[in-house]
């Protein structure tokens, strides 16, 4: 039986009083990728972004029910210490437009003023570099401005600078729906190295890519979980006829 | 809420070292609240010296305003002599200086508005314009009433002279030229903006029945942005009417009340400034400050109706 | 057929005139700089730089005291309108709907118009009334309250422009606000900040009005701020409407002094917009 790392239980998420998410409770495997997929508006961003309490900074939101990290209810935590614990990528690559390279993958620990060192940061960065899988491509750059990378490169930084602080859990909000089919497909292969250490949990629209790098899939509809299970089993023989529906291309 | 400190990941990494989670900077959360402190501390220091500064004006024309009530403003004797202070003269200063300063802006203003509108929106041309424009705002008030000194004040006398009347050179005209080309930039820059922002449907509606591009600038771009640019006029006004230096080097200093455009003469702004230094009593000071308290006021409606009516252009847009 | 004829006609001499009118308003711009430069330079030189003005009847002299008086009261503007003024701007960028930030964006407004003699009668009122005497303080003080405006709108409008999401990068990887604010994103909002700030500078340099019942003038070097200074704005006033030759002689140069200042601020702020433009 897999550990479950990360559990919700009856998961609710507003905006006001418009429920976005309703009552969800799912549990995510450990060091596996689980893909959330859904149409647009189904409230699987909302979701995800309750996962590391960053849907509370959106004004008038809000949440009801539990979500336990390794047992421990994370709302009973401070929400900068969550983020610590689980990690984030989004959608359009963000790195920091002041900062060179370097900077941006250990932006972790220099945004906050500690100071491990300038060998262990150079260890850090070549590091997480290397499992974001852009080392080679920057490895004579790093002084260099993020903001001078190709988009795909760029979101790799971000990939490393979510690494770099050894989060449990990293959380991606379609990671690759700004990029190009080359840069998608480096990050896809990316990601399935990121097991090793770290829990990956996906949103994505593009169900083929849920399909391609996934171990575990949940489909979301109109705020409510349908159905979750392997991503293999579920593709072949979905339980639930909208999944099927959607699955198809029927829907969404 | 309780707060927990996270346990180590230790027993979850495979390889290479682990880090503790808690590495936040000493006293983050308090830090946190200062910081917003600091910003709102901020803010209210800026309320708190506006609404200070319109109190301040009000309790040190106090003395003036017991003397003399509302005849302050009508009556047209200034004399420190006998210490009887009306300001009419200053305010008929004002007045005049200002607005003939505006209608002399007017259509050179304009100009450039439609220019850089409509005509040259981009390109060097329009970069080329637009800077000088805005280096026109930047020449200090006391660098123009200089050269007005020089310049303008012997051509306005020349022209008195064919006029026939008192060649003073320097009185309400003349700073009334002055002030024109002062404050030209400021109602450009807005005019030209409201002028852009007119919705390209309709010039193209008007395009394509024939329209030449003079009838479009007449029939629709103008009308339309009406009010937009009469806001730029109502706030380059405020700017004329506030404006000190230059108007006072070029007025004449006199506190009678002007008979003509050609006359010396005196506005709020530069009253204060040729006379408060010699004010050496308190009525007399105390009545500097009460102009200075209507030429508060009246720039500050001025510039709020102006501001106004921006933004409800901004909002039918 | 004529009718298509006038009109067309009328096009063209609206558009040609348009353009005439509009140069011949840019003209005085010319006439002040070539006229400022014209009689200013020559009275440049080392010693118009270095030392204080003469009395009357002598010849020589410059315009030293001026210049250290108007570096010390920018310098004491800044160091006050600055902070106050990012953090404000701050403010109204962080916290929109909140009603101090409303009731801050209409003091900006009314703050933004009120004509700077007031400002200088305020500055008497509020200090040097208090203090008994004109001071270099004064001055300053009173010029930072011009300065305030420029920097809140600059700063406002900068960080507005900021995309939410480099917010978020930063709380994702658990940075507590005030680092975000602060090491995030105000750098990232730097050149529009710093022009305004750049902007502030030009202007308050050369306002004279604010200066006459504060700073006040003096025709020693002096760099106490508790005493009078002189400031370029207020010496070229003062010698301007002087009889004295020599010291319109010296009013030329003073001013050419200042132009080339506040050209120069205006011309950096235009570059630092398009070099330091920060891309997101």
């Amino acid at each position: 039986m897999e550990n479950k790392i990360l559990k919700t239980e009856g998961l609710s998420a507003f905006y006001n009083e418009n429920e976005a998410v309703q009552n969800v409770s799912v549990s995510f495997p450990k060091n596996e990728i689980t893909a959330i997929m859904g149409p647009s508006g189904c409230g699987k961003t909302t979701f995800l972004r309750c996962l590391n309490r960053m849907h509370e900074l959106t004004d008038g939101a809000s949440i009801d029910g539990k979500i336990l990290l390794n047992g421990e209810n994370l709302n009973e935590l401070e929400p900068i210490k969550v983020r610590r614990q689980i990690g984030m990528v989004f959608q359009h690559p963000n790195p920091f437009p002041t900062m060179s390279i370097f900077n941006n993958v250990i932006a972790g620990y220099k945004l906050n003023g500690i100071d491990k060192g300038e060998e262990e940061f150079r260890w850090i960065v070549e590091k997480s570099l290397k499992e974001a899988g852009l080392w080679e491509e920057v490895k004579n750059d790093l002084h260099k401005k993020g903001a001078s990378l190709s988009g795909g490169q760029k979101q790799r930084l971000c990939i490393a600078r979510a690494l770099a602080i050894n989060p449990e859990i990293i959380l991606m909000d379609e990671p690759t729906s700004a990029l190009d089919p080359v840069a998608t497909k480096h990050i896809e292969e990316l990601i399935g190295n990121l097991t090793k250490n770290v829990t990956v949990i996906l949103v994505t629209h593009n169900m083929s890519q849920a399909g391609r790098v996934s171990d575990y899939a949940m489909f979301m509809y109109l705020g409510e979980m349908m159905e979750t299970g392997n991503t293999d089993k579920m593709f072949t023989n979905p339980k639930k006829e909208i999944t099927e529906k959607f699955l198809t291309g029927k829907i969404g | 809420m309780g707060k927990k400190s996270l346990r180590n990941k230790k027993n979850n990494k495979s390889g290479g070292e682990s880090y503790s989670s808690s590495d936040f900077p000493f006293l983050w959360s308090f830090k946190n609240k200062l910081f917003n402190s600091g910003l709102f501390l901020a803010g209210i220091t800026v309320i708190l010296i506006v609404a200070g500064i319109f109190v301040s004006l009000i309790i040190a024309s106090l003395p003036s305003i017991k003397e003399f009530g509302i005849d302050f403003l009508f009556s047209t004797k200034w004399n420190p002599v006998i210490e009887k202070f009306g300001a009419l003269p200053f305010l008929v200063g004002t007045l005049l200086t200002s607005f003939l300063a505006l209608a002399i802006c007017i259509p050179f203003s304009l100009a450039i508005s439609i220019l850089l509108g409509e005509y040259f929106t981009e390109g060097w041309f329009a970069s080329l314009v637009k800077t000088l424009t805005e280096l026109l705002a930047g020449i200090p008030s006391v660098i123009y009433g200089f050269w007005g000194m020089f310049f303008l004040v012997p051509v306005v006398r020349y022209l008195e002279n064919v006029i026939g009347v008192q060649p003073y050179g320097i009185g309400i005209f003349t700073s009334s030229l002055i002030l024109a080309i002062m404050i030209i930039p400021y109602s450009a820059s807005l005019g030209r903006d409201v002028i852009e922002m007119v919705p390209s449907e309709y010039k193209e509606a008007a395009y394509s029945l024939g329209a030449t591009r003079f009838e479009v600038i007449k029939k629709i771009i103008l009308p339309y942005s009406r009010s937009g640019i009469f806001a730029g006029i109502i706030l380059a006004l405020g700017r004329a009417v506030g404006e000190t230096m230059a108007v006072t080097m070029l007025i004449g200093n006199s506190n009678k009340m002007p008979d003509s455009i050609f006359s010396p003469g005196n506005t709020m702004a530069s009253v204060i400034a040729n006379e408060f230094n010699e004010s050496t009593f308190e009525l007399y000071t105390s009545s500097l400050i009460e102009i200075g308290a209507v030429l508060f006021i009246v720039t500050i409606v001025i510039n709020l109706v102006g501001k106004y009516i921006i933004k409800k252009f901004e909002v039918e847009t | 057929m004529k009718n298509i004829e006038k009109r067309k006609l009328k096009n063209s001499v609206f558009k040609y005139s348009t353009v005439a009118i509009a140069i011949l308003a840019l003209l005085p711009l010319f006439f002040i700089i070539f006229y400022v430069f014209r009689k200013g330079l020559p009275v440049i030189n080392w010693e118009f730089l270095t030392s204080v003005p003469k009395s009357i009847g002598e010849s020589g002299g410059g315009i030293l005291n001026a210049m250290v008086g108007t570096l010390m009261l920018v310098i004491i503007a800044s160091a006050i309108a600055v902070p106050i003024g990012i953090f404000a701007g701050v403010l109204i960028s962080e916290h929109p709907d909140n009603i101090i930030s409303k009731m801050l964006n209409l003091s900006v407004e009314i703050l933004q118009g009120i004509p700077s003699i007031v400002i200088g009668l305020i500055g008497y009122i509020w200090i040097v009334r208090q203090m008994g005497h004109f001071s270099a303080l004064s001055g300053g003080i009173t010029l930072s309250i011009m300065m305030l405006p420029m920097i809140i709108k600059h700063t406002k409008e900068t960080l507005e422009l900021i995309p939410d999401t480099l917010k978020e990068s930063a709380y994702a990887l658990g940075i507590p606000y005030y680092n975000t604010l602060l090491k995030v994103i105000l750098p990232s909002g730097l050149s529009g900040i710093f022009t305004g700030i750049l902007l502030g500078l030009a202007r308050i340099a050369g306002e004279t009005a604010p200066l006459l019942f504060t700073a006040f003038g003096n025709s020693y070097l002096n760099v106490d701020i508790l005493k009078p200074v002189a400031a370029l704005p207020l010496l070229i006033y003062n010698y301007a409407t002087s009889p004295y030759q020599e010291w319109h002689k010296i009013s030329w140069g003073a001013s050419c002094i200042l132009v080339i200042f506040v050209l120069t601020l205006n011309i950096i702020s235009r570059l630092v917009i398009k070099k330091w433009k920060i891309k997101y």
